[in-house]
């Protein structure tokens, strides 16, 4: 193992590490000390903390599709805003009777639409167990026959970073629609329980964030050991020469095909996690700006090294909201400033300043020339 | 190699150390009172919103003039939830929790009410919320002081049914939930008046709107038939400018199809070319153009504050003005800023608009507000055609949904529940 | 003798006093203008309705130019000078003082005055020597007309000289004539109306085919009411293809400022193969310059706006440049590197602007050339702005088309687009070449930035809005075929307006956004692909 590797698997380690550690420590801090004890943390960052990492998650799955597969996703978003209604479904069913017009039945934005019965779609989504397969499943089932139809026809580079942008502006107006069934551009919000716990419960909320650290942690280790299998190997040589790999009798099209899902039931999950500790879910998650963001996050940490992804969603989060705060009337400029310094001075994001300079693997061939 | 390395692990635990201790760091300076500020500054909302902060940063700024309240200091804490609505959830809760605020003055749109509502209710503070909103909800925590849909809406139809002789209607607006509730009101109120389903036309867009030539052509179409028509417009922020410059060209003017307006006021016209505009209506319940005293000291306060006798004043600013003075009002009265002490002493307390007449916090959170018809001049300024002779209540729930109808929101004892069911008497949808 | 006399003395007495009189009733309207209240007035105006004095004081305050000269509490008409107002007493017409704007104050109208105004400017214009001025006040006449009106108009038919004025009038009769009592004028008169392309007489023949309550027709005369019957067929046939034509221009419309907002890019994303997240902000750019353009010239907009055009393509193509110079060119060859750091730009840009002109929207006039529409008939009309903007738009494209395929720096843009290397070998700067194309396509998106201030608002979002949308179309017309972005960008706003009637405007964007979608699938390359090994990847 040389050098450059040794380094990039420490910082890997440190990521890790870290993350166990917020992981165990706030829960444990949180159930040792008292409530105005320095060392409890408040449910203002026990909230932050768990945001963070659900956008950590969602970079991770980014990561995947762009990094590792080459793929520009510009449409994320919309895969962790599926995840995130299919999460706000089963906290829209959790309410019951408990509703603005106390109808067991039907959502409050649907008595308000004067709908009479639930329409199809949200049968099932009283049980937990089937929500959380929806978490996975909905996004898994429009990624994989995006990608499909998008990979079998040889939709490549731009073009397919476009229609995947299109897809999530797609989606955001088609929720944005009240007559969906998804409340609109309100979404779904005013959640109360979950499994029975009442959501806005610290102990609640501390088991969100243990949740999202170990999914996080586990998502870590498993794309980790995903990229270092045959199939992660694979997948990068077909970002790297797609045709090559072609040529040598891979069916390329499958093998991007089933990173293009797993990232999506990651993001999903990412979403899933997500809602409960904000407590809303709405249409503009699926904007595009949202989706170009998670780019912006990866970029910055350090596309293809995953901890480098994680490292990024946090520290751009934290920065707005500590800039949204410290300077609201100047910190897009900071922002932009910071955007473009990373991209001019390091161009291997945060995680890059610690390797050896060397050529980085193409981002995406665009329109005639092979970069 | 061995330098960055270090630089890099300090950057990710400094990173890590620091958030971790500025969440949980809970020192704070205990002789100023502060009041959080929760406006968008940055993205599509801050065209509306940053007016309401320069309107709040004001209010305080006279207020410590005066001496201050309780005899401290206000101090106002500005936070940017930039037009993103989980942001502003995130941001109520880092001006509770970690500021300490008072009282929160913020939101615009409905959706970042919705947002900021279960963590006001969970942390038990107080948000004041200066908007004409769809109604509909009733929250212990929150204060309405922008107009409910029966003190905007349905007194604008009243007046082009009666004035205009006003037959057929197109509810034209943005599709969200404001618009959609008080069409909904509108259509029932409509029909209980005995219009008939062929002379409504409604019609929905997108936020941001911008190619209305078909919808106008349409509006013309279905105002061509004889009868006098009219628009009543629940269309959103960006989406008007385009709107209105395409009724101008298509010949649609005042006299023939008059728009009415929720939500076009001094601001908005400030930045459109007023000229297909003229004559075209808007329900308020406050006029930059209303000459009483106590207005035109405002507007001097104001002008001598922004530092630029061209900036104007509206309706939202106004509610956070009384909004602002209310709660003033009722910590004096409480002694302090206990939400549930203020929560007590606020209803009932009244202040002068200043339109004239008294607004008072009635026991639902809502305040009684005059409502005024305008026509909108060249200048930008509005010309009142019609107002009511005395304050209206706001209600929170409205008599004209069906759903909506048995329930109540009374904040006295022994009430005491924004959503009460007179039929059942059952309190529900409460979080607590 | 002695009564002849007194007759004479009793006579001129009367003389007398009639215009004393009327002088009276005259100054004691306008003092009721310009104390009362909307009521009142109103009063005032029937009161002057039949008096040819009061003609200009009407326009006057019609155009917004009747005031209160306060400190003498009297009737002024001003017209605007520099140094604040020119006074015209109104009853008199005699020149007064030139004042400061604040001693005067403006006399309000709603919309009752206005048509109660217009209605009366209109009759006391039916005798105007201009011809014109008579068409247009019988059309106003028309428009609302009752008993009264319809008197007049007969009365004037007598002695009307000009044909066209006589056609309208007569028009006007015979529409009236529809409701005569005898069945010969009526059948006549539909005959004659039948090819007329008129709202009223639409309205009018709709009625007699109208059912009450009961199922049964209103109109018991059953000739008649075939006849209206067929004649209405008729006139909704030819609505059908006014409504086609319509859909058809508002289309083209919608495509031409897609396609303006996207040639630009076409250059930068296209040929340059630059993701450029920053061109919706040099929109905006082109868009502020157009106001600062009018806040420079505020008499003469439409100067302004012509003006606005060279300088937006100025300030966006410097601004362009400079992001070129400053940025871009250190990341050739990174494409999403790029969109990164001009994502950033975007941010800086929005909020500079934001701190300069504060977050509120500018108000951008539209000069009067460019408002209103072109009324073919009744039925159809097309606007001017969107008229304007559709061939502006054109006109952009064959320069730049022109320009692309003609000039040296075409050529040279053309050859480093397809082979870098080899046109660096030839001898082509390609560092030079890179920054004039990204400022040429900043510079179009400044011009697209000048067109969007007629239409929309221009604040600091303006840019967000098109920025997807015209990556969208760039991607379906096919990448570097700039016709190709004119083909898409046209039939994207056609397909979208022949399907919002049917599905409404969010619907329809979005199935025009699942359309690119399998478009692409089948087409992966866009509409018009690039041909040759330039084109594989």
């Amino acid at each position: 193992m040389n050098l450059q590797n040794l380094i990039q698997d420490k910082t890997y380690a440190i990521t890790l590490a870290v993350l166990v550690v917020i992981t165990f420590l706030i829960p444990i801090c949180n159930w040792i000390f008292p409530e105005n004890s320095p060392l409890h943390f408040s449910a203002y960052s026990v909230s932050l903390i768990g945001k963070y990492m659900c956008f950590a998650l969602l970079g991770l799955s980014l990561d995947m599709v762009w990094g590792y597969a080459g793929i520009l996703m510009l449409g994320q978003g919309a895969f962790f805003a599926l995840g995130g209604y299919a999460m706000g479904m089963y906290l829209m069913r959790q309410i019951g009777s408990r509703g603005m017009y106390g109808n067991a039945e039907l959502p409050d934005f649907m008595v308000f639409l004067n709908w009479t019965e639930l329409p199809w779609y949200w049968y099932g989504f009283d049980n937990f167990g089937f929500a959380m397969l929806m978490v996975f499943l909905a996004p898994g089932l429009l990624a994989f026959v995006f990608g499909w139809l998008a990979f079998r026809s040889r939709v490549t580079g731009v073009y397919l970073s476009i229609i995947t942008q299109a897809l999530t502006y797609a989606l955001s107006l088609a929720f944005f629609r009240n007559e969906m069934g998804f409340g609109g551009n309100n979404g779904l919000t005013d959640f109360k329980d979950i499994l029975g716990f009442s959501i806005q419960s610290d102990g609640v909320r501390t088991a969100l964030l243990f949740c999202t650290g170990l999914s996080l942690a586990g998502a870590l280790l498993l794309c980790r050991w995903i990229v270092n299998s045959k199939l992660g190997r694979v997948v990068t040589a077909i970002r790297d020469q797609e045709s090559r790999v072609r040529f040598l009798g891979y069916r390329v099209e499958l093998f991007k095909l089933w990173v293009f899902v797993f990232a999506a039931m990651l993001a999903g999950l990412a979403g899933a996690l997500y809602v409960p500790q904000v407590g809303i879910i709405n249409p503009s998650e699926f904007s595009p700006l949202n989706s170009l963001e998670i780019v912006i996050w990866v970029a910055v940490g350090g596309r293809c090294t995953l901890h480098g992804a994680i490292i990024g969603a946090v520290l751009v989060n934290y920065a707005k909201t500590v800039l949204t705060g410290l300077m609201p009337d100047a910190w897009l400029f900071c922002l932009g400033g910071a955007f473009i310094l990373v991209t001019l001075l390091m161009p291997g994001g945060i995680v890059g300043l610690l390797r050896r300079p060397r050529k980085l693997p193409p981002a995406v061939n665009i329109i005639g020339e092979s970069a | 190699m061995k330098k960055p390395r270090n630089v890099f692990h300090k950057l990710t635990f400094g990173a890590v150390l620091s958030l971790a201790l500025t969440s949980t760091a809970t020192v704070r300076a205990e002789d100023t009172i502060k009041v959080g500020v929760l406006h968008s500054l940055s993205g599509t909302m801050a065209i509306s919103e940053t007016t309401l902060k320069d309107t709040m940063l004001m209010l305080i700024d006279a207020q410590n003039k005066k001496g201050g309240l309780l005899g401290k200091k206000l101090e106002a804490v500005v936070v940017d939830p930039a037009s993103n609505w989980p942001l502003f959830a995130e941001k109520a809760r880092e001006l509770l929790t970690k500021d300490k605020v008072a009282a929160i003055f913020g939101c615009w749109t409905s959706v970042s009410r919705k947002s900021v509502l279960p963590v006001v209710e969970e942390l038990n503070g107080i948000l004041f919320y200066p908007v004409q909103y769809e109604g509909e909800e009733s929250s212990r925590n929150v204060f309405y002081t922008g107009a409910a849909p029966n003190q905007q809406a349905i007194p604008a139809v009243d007046y082009l049914m009666n004035d205009l002789k006003v037959q057929r209607w197109v509810l034209a607006g943005t599709d969200y939930v404001y618009p959609r509730t008080t069409n909904k009101i509108l259509e029932a109120y409509l029909k209980s008046k005995g219009v008939k389903d062929k002379d409504i036309m409604t019609n929905y867009t997108p936020f941001g709107h911008s190619d209305w030539q078909s919808i106008v052509a349409d509006i013309k179409k279905f105002g061509s038939a004889g009868k006098k028509t009219a628009v009543v417009s629940t269309v959103n922020g960006d989406a008007n400018v385009p709107f209105y410059k395409e009724l101008g060209n298509q010949g649609v003017s005042a006299e023939n199809i008059p728009v009415v307006a929720f939500s076009v006021g001094e601001e908005e016209l400030s930045g459109m070319d007023t000229k297909p505009l003229v004559g075209h209506l808007a329900a308020w319940n406050y006029f930059m153009s209303v000459d009483t005293t106590k207005n035109a000291a405002f507007i001097e306060q104001w002008h001598n504050f922004i530092k630029n006798p061209k900036r104007v004043t509206n309706d939202p600013m106004e509610a956070h003005y009384i909004g602002f003075n209310m709660w003033v009002k009722a910590v004096e009265k409480a002694g302090s800023t206990n939400t549930d002490a203020v929560q007590k002493a606020i209803i009932g307390l009244e202040f002068p608009n200043l339109t004239g007449g008294v607004a008072k916090m009635l026991p639902n959170h809502h305040i009684s507000k005059p409502v005024l018809i305008g026509e909108i001049q060249e200048d930008g300024q509005f010309v009142t055609v019609w107002q009511t002779n005395k304050v209206i209540d706001g209600e929170a729930w409205s008599d004209y949904l069906p759903e909506s109808k048995p329930i109540i929101a009374d904040w006295t004892p022994p009430i005491n529940c924004g959503n009460f069911n007179t039929l059942t008497k059952k309190c529900s949808g409460q979080n607590y | 003798m002695v009564i002849t006399w007194v007759l004479r003395v009793l006579l001129l007495m009367y003389a007398i006093s009639v215009p004393a009189q009327t002088q009276d009733a005259f100054s004691q309207a306008l003092e009721q203008i310009r104390t009362g209240s909307m009521g009142e007035r109103e009063q005032a105006i029937e009161t002057l309705a039949s008096d040819s004095r009061a003609l200009p004081i009407f326009d006057a305050w019609l155009n917004g130019n009747l005031f209160e000269f306060k400190a003498e509490s009297r009737l002024v008409i001003v017209t605007e000078s520099p140094m604040g107002y020119h006074l015209t007493d109104a009853s008199s017409g005699l020149a007064l003082t030139e004042v400061d704007r604040n001693a005067v104050g403006k006399i309000n109208l709603t919309n009752r005055l206005r048509s109660s105004l217009r209605k009366a400017i209109a009759r006391l214009q039916l005798d105007a020597v201009d011809a014109d001025t008579r068409l247009a006040a019988v059309n106003t006449i028309a428009k609302d007309i009752d008993d009264t009106g319809l008197a007049l108009l007969r009365t004037h038919l007598i002695d009307e000289s000009n044909l066209a004025v006589r056609v309208a009038i007569e028009h006007i009769v015979l529409l009236n004539d529809i409701d005569s009592s005898d069945k010969a004028t009526r059948i006549a008169a539909i005959n004659a109306l039948k090819d007329h392309d008129n709202r009223n007489v639409a309205n009018r023949l709709r009625a007699l085919t109208e059912k009450n309550a009961d199922g049964n027709y209103l109109e018991t005369d059953g000739d008649v009411r075939n006849l209206a019957i067929a004649a209405l067929t008729r006139i909704n046939n030819r609505l059908q293809v006014y409504a086609a034509i319509e859909t058809v221009f508002f289309g083209l419309s919608l495509g031409a400022v897609l396609v303006l907002a996207l040639i630009g890019l076409a250059i930068t994303f296209g040929v340059m193969g630059v993701i450029n997240m920053a061109h919706g902000e040099l929109m905006m750019l082109g868009a502020y310059t157009t106001f600062v353009m009018q806040q420079l010239l505020p008499d003469s907009l439409g100067w302004a706006l012509i003006l606005s055009i060279p300088m937006a393509f100025i300030v966006a193509a410097l601004v362009g440049i400079g992001i070129e110079r400053g940025i871009i060119r250190f990341l050739y060859g990174r494409p999403l590197e790029t969109l990164l750091a001009t994502f950033g730009v975007s941010l800086f840009l929005q909020q500079a602007v934001r701190s300069i002109f504060s977050p509120l929207n500018r108000s951008v006039a539209t000069p009067t050339w460019m408002s209103g529409s072109w009324q073919i008939n009744d039925f159809l009309s097309l606007t001017w702005n969107r008229f304007y903007i559709l061939i502006f738009c054109l006109l952009v494209f064959t320069a730049l088309l022109q320009l692309l395929k003609r000039t040296r720096l075409g050529l040279e843009v053309r050859a480093v687009a397809q082979n870098r290397g080899m046109a660096r070998a030839m001898g082509i700067p390609g560092s030079r070449v890179d920054a004039m194309t990204f400022g040429l396509g900043s510079g179009i998106a400044g011009v697209a930035g000048v067109a969007l201030s007629q239409i929309t608002n221009v604040g600091p979002n303006l840019g967000q809005a098109y920025i997807v949308d015209s990556f969208m179309v760039v991607v379906f017309g096919g990448v570097g075929n700039l016709f190709g972005t004119l083909v898409a960008g046209f039939s994207l706003g056609i397909a979208n307006k022949v399907l919002e009637p049917y599905v409404g405007a969010v619907l329809a964007k979005i199935l025009v956004l699942v359309f690119i979608i399998l478009f692409i699938q089948k087409k992966p390359r866009g509409l018009f692909p690039q041909k040759g090994r330039a084109a594989d990847g």
